[in-house]
């Protein structure tokens, strides 16, 4: 059954009428226009749809509209306002993507990372990146634009 | 300079009414709507001038080239346009590039396959960019009154130094346009390149990384509905009936009902094949309630019949043959074994292999096996289809946009004229987009539906429905002299449902007395072609191999390959050795050098190598391996490649990083198994693909500097690299690696 439901999606209250089991994943994508979080697996094991809740990364996939009340999604769209966080820039700056499908959910979850950690070692980046599925194998440019994010002044 | 003919027919380089400005910009598609960020751009023009099928410039001197081929992520929208603004002679800073249409009569093999598009599009898109070069520079010998022959071009000017006169693009695009296309154009010198050889970014980079719509699976339109399928459970079997009262009932639902992606009669294109042919469909308004209605159908399956069927590929009847039953992965363990020791098809046989084996004085014998695979591109499957009673407009990722569009046009009974097939980005394709049958499936739907629909294949739809990388199976057999001689080699290579064998391949040339046979074993777990066909096995396995034979004849696996490679280059056996012997000895030569490889002793580390040939290009591996409390780890690999001309260094670089990655990951950790025609295997929680921490910690690619044209770089990193892998696990574990994946459940030997 239809319910409605007041988000707070990249500093914006955003209402949508759907079913209340709905993942955020599907209502950013079917019906918000926000088609930058991706679908993969369905099941939180590939990471193509990380989003950020009150800065943590999340699955959005795994994440029922109903549970999310009025706290804070950021999702890749809100990430910078002009594309220039500085995970983002690093990306460019390594030119990570190949197919660049899963890149976004990679960003997320680096920059969730960064949030914590602003120094991360080799081994920090391997655990928290883990649940990001890359069928490129970017892995090794990921790695690298994370620590040239984590070198970066503009980190907050 | 060399002066080229242009013979890549000159109607793709002649004004065309049908691609009118605002037919090629896609202005009505909303992938576009966000279209250029304005830091890249310096302004809009407010006109353009099409010089050519390829390419548009602005009066300001902005120049809009058209990307032809389907885009992957191996980079082909970036370094297919830069072969054009390279002939150009444009800046690439004033370069918007957009994904052309399907236009078969403009554009030739508008397909991502075979790591061909750069070797097929070198000469072609080079032309297209001379050709308007010469018009702009023939408009200003107009304009000016001087000699065309006097005009130099630079960073997208025209310059005549005897007078002084100087013209950007832009102010000479609306007069170059009404000119005659010249009937030959000069081509650069390698030497003279600007772009071509200089890293540029992938134009679609800034997009990605703030999420974009680009995808297939993000491309909608006003009153699209959603359509999901539900295919059989098990290869094998076929649909019966559904119970769809439960399931047209749920919120959100539309409608519920089955379809044949081919009706009975239907002659299969190239990129047809299809496990299921029968399916159910439920159409709803959102992803998630079809998702939810999709637990809720109830269908009855059945055993399905073997079947014979006949496929056009290009042109070539292939006799597709399905049998009947539930297959087990045990059950085809047990074939692979069967057929292996079984005298097999001869392919070919330089001297006496049989006498050679017996006056050896060592035999090495050792067979290799894989699984087969799912490619698991992270989109799944999908496609938006619009069908009308007078047109087709279908959207989304294919890699045979060209191939499809028959297909449907036979399916639907619609001239191809009316159906339009725009391509997205899309979000991977190793192959598994080639075959278009959710095209086709989207498209029979939206039909159905009388509305426009976007198909989304669940990632358990997606990878469950077959069109798997071949189970395979290679022996091989060695023979060495008292004198530690490779004097004799066998092959003997099949799988389910082809072989893996390239008969042709090196050691094929190098060894005197060699045979090489091949098998096959049909199935009804559909297969296609998966990131570098056939050569994704019998590299690593040969490889692998190959480092045997060296260790038993006492010899550096890396000179013992040279001293191969210089014999088949000195006095080649046989005729048809598909390989160029110095080419292949260059990239070892390369990776030996940069990976100090007769100085680098360090105890701790475990080295393999491997070298191959396939798609046109030489790729070479030294793989590093150190042992992190008792768990192999992946420290460095050193990749040396020979693909000629190298367009995109960076990118091509990356290309490679991926590839090996890619070729670790399976080779160690990803199969799809069968129990009674069921694949156990559905999703990410029990298909295992590499993940971070297990990539290799370091990759370092060297390319080998030539002038030769450009080969390819999608496929050709892939392959050797499991061998490298196999090479050095032994090394670490003393344990020789025969089946992939490498690493199961259980810990590894050793």
């Amino acid at each position: 059954m239809l319910s409605h439901f007041k988000l707070n999606i990249n500093g914006k209250v955003r209402e949508v009428e759907v079913d209340p089991t709905t993942p955020i994943l599907w209502v950013l994508r079917d019906h918000l226009d926000l088609v930058g979080t991706k679908y993969g697996c369905g099941i939180a094991q590939c990471g193509a749809c990380t989003v950020h809740l009150n800065g943590v990364a999340v699955r959005s996939c795994q994440l029922p509209i109903s549970a999310v009340g009025s706290e804070k999604i950021t999702t890749i769209e809100g990430l910078s306002e002009e594309g220039d966080h500085p995970v983002q820039k690093a990306w460019l700056e390594h030119d990570v993507p190949q197919c660049g499908y899963c890149q976004a959910g990679q960003i997320m979850t680096a920059s969730a990372l960064l949030n914590q950690n602003t120094n991360p070692s080799d081994s920090d980046i391997d655990s928290a990146m883990h649940g990001n599925i890359c069928r490129c194998g970017t892995y090794t440019r990921i790695k690298a634009a994370i620590k040239t994010a984590a070198n970066s002044q503009d980190l907050n | 300079m060399k002066v080229a003919k242009i013979k890549i027919g000159r109607r793709s380089f002649i004004k065309s009414s049908t691609l009118a400005s605002g037919g090629m910009v896609l202005g009505f598609n909303w992938l576009m709507s966000c279209d250029m960020t304005p830091s890249q751009v310096k302004a809009l023009p407010k006109e353009w001038f099409k010089i050519n099928g390829f390419l548009k410039i602005g009066d300001n001197g902005l120049v809009t080239i058209m990307s032809p081929n389907p885009e992957i992520g191996q980079n082909v929208k970036t370094s297919m346009p830069m072969l054009v603004a390279e002939e150009l002679d444009t800046d690439w800073n004033d370069v918007i590039v957009e994904q052309a249409p399907l236009n078969t009569t403009l554009f030739k093999r508008q397909l991502a396959g075979g790591s061909q598009s750069i070797r097929q599009g070198w000469n072609s898109l080079r032309m297209a960019g001379a050709t308007a070069r010469a018009m702009l520079i023939e408009a200003a010998a107009k304009t000016w009154n001087v000699a065309a022959s006097e005009i130099t071009t630079s960073e997208g000017q025209l310059i005549h130094t005897l007078s002084g006169k100087q013209a950007g693009f832009g102010e000479m695009a609306s007069l170059a346009a009404t000119l005659e296309v010249p009937s030959e154009v000069k081509l650069k010198d390698v030497t003279d390149f600007k772009i071509i050889g200089s890293s540029r970014k992938n134009v679609d980079g800034s997009k990605i990384v703030t999420g974009k719509p680009l995808f297939g699976l993000d491309y909608k339109s006003e009153n699209m509905l959603i359509a999901m399928i539900v295919h059989p459970p098990a290869f094998g079997m076929k649909l019966k009936s559904i119970d769809d009262s439960k399931a047209k009932s749920m919120p959100g639902i539309e409608r519920v009902f089955t379809i044949k992606t081919h009706e009975s009669g239907y002659s299969l294109g190239a990129f047809d094949n299809d496990a299921f042919n029968e399916i159910a469909v439920l159409v709803g308004r959102s992803t998630w309630e079809v998702m939810q209605a999709k637990k809720e159908l109830i269908a009855e399956w059945e055993m399905a019949e073997a079947k014979v069927e006949e496929l056009n590929f290009f042109g070539r009847n292939i006799t597709v043959e399905t049998p009947a039953g539930l297959e087990s992965t045990a059950d085809h363990k047990r074939i692979l074994e069967k057929m292996s020791i079984k005298k097999a098809k001869v392919v070919r046989k330089d001297g006496n292999p049989e006498a050679a084996f017996k006056k050896a004085v060592t035999i090495i014998e050792r067979s290799y096996t894989c699984p087969f695979l799912a490619h698991n591109t992270m989109e799944p499957m999908n496609f938006y289809a619009d069908v009308t009673e007078e047109k087709a407009t279908l959207v989304g990722p294919i890699q045979t946009p060209e191939i499809m569009e028959q297909s449907v046009s036979k399916r639907l009974g619609m001239p191809v004229e009316n159906i339009d097939i725009q391509m997205t980005r899309m979000g991977g394709g190793f192959g598994r987009r080639l075959y278009g049958h959710f095209l086709t499936e989207a498209a029979v739907i939206s039909k159905e539906m009388k509305q426009p629909i976007k198909l989304v294949y669940s990632r358990e739809d997606d990878m469950t429905q077959g069109t798997y990388r071949p189970s395979y199976h290679a022996y091989y057999k060695a023979g060495l002299d008292e004198n530690k001689n490779l004097i004799a080699f066998q092959v003997r290579a099949g799988g389910i449902p082809e072989s893996p064998l390239a008969a042709n391949r090196f050691p094929a040339g190098a060894v005197e007395n060699y045979v090489a046979e091949e098998w096959s074993q049909v199935s009804n777990i559909t297969v296609g072609a998966f990131r570098a066909p056939r050569s994704n096995f019998i590299a690593g396995a040969e490889q692998a191999f190959l480092d045997e034979v060296a260790e038993a004849a006492g010899k550096d696996p890396i000179d013992f390959r040279l001293e191969l490679l210089t014999k088949a280059e000195s006095k080649p056996i046989g005729t048809n050795n598909d390989y160029v012997a110095s080419r292949y000895a260059g990239v070892l030569k390369l990776v030996k050098e940069k990976a100090a490889w007769s100085t680098n002793k360090n105890p701790d580390v475990f080295r393999g190598t491997a070298a191959y040939f396939c798609h046109n290009s030489y790729v070479a591996n030294v793989l590093d391996m150190i042992m992190v409390k008792g768990k192999p780890v992946v420290q460095k690999v050193y990749c040396a490649i020979d693909c000629g001309i190298v367009v995109n260094p960076d990118a091509a670089t990356n290309l490679a990083e991926g590839g090996l990655v890619d070729g670790i990951g399976h080779a160690m950790y990803s199969a799809m198994t069968f129990k009674d025609g069921v694949p156990e295997q559905n999703n990410f929680d029990t298909y295992r693909l590499i993940r971070h921490g297990e990539a290799p910690k370091e990759i370092e690619v060297h390319f080998v500097e030539n002038k030769i044209d450009p080969t390819g770089l999608g496929e050709p990193p892939f392959p050797p690299v499991m061998g490298a892998l196999a090479n050095a696990l032994y090394r670490a574990t003393g344990v020789r690696q025969y089946n992939q994946p490498f690493i199961t459940d259980k810990p590894l030997a050793g």
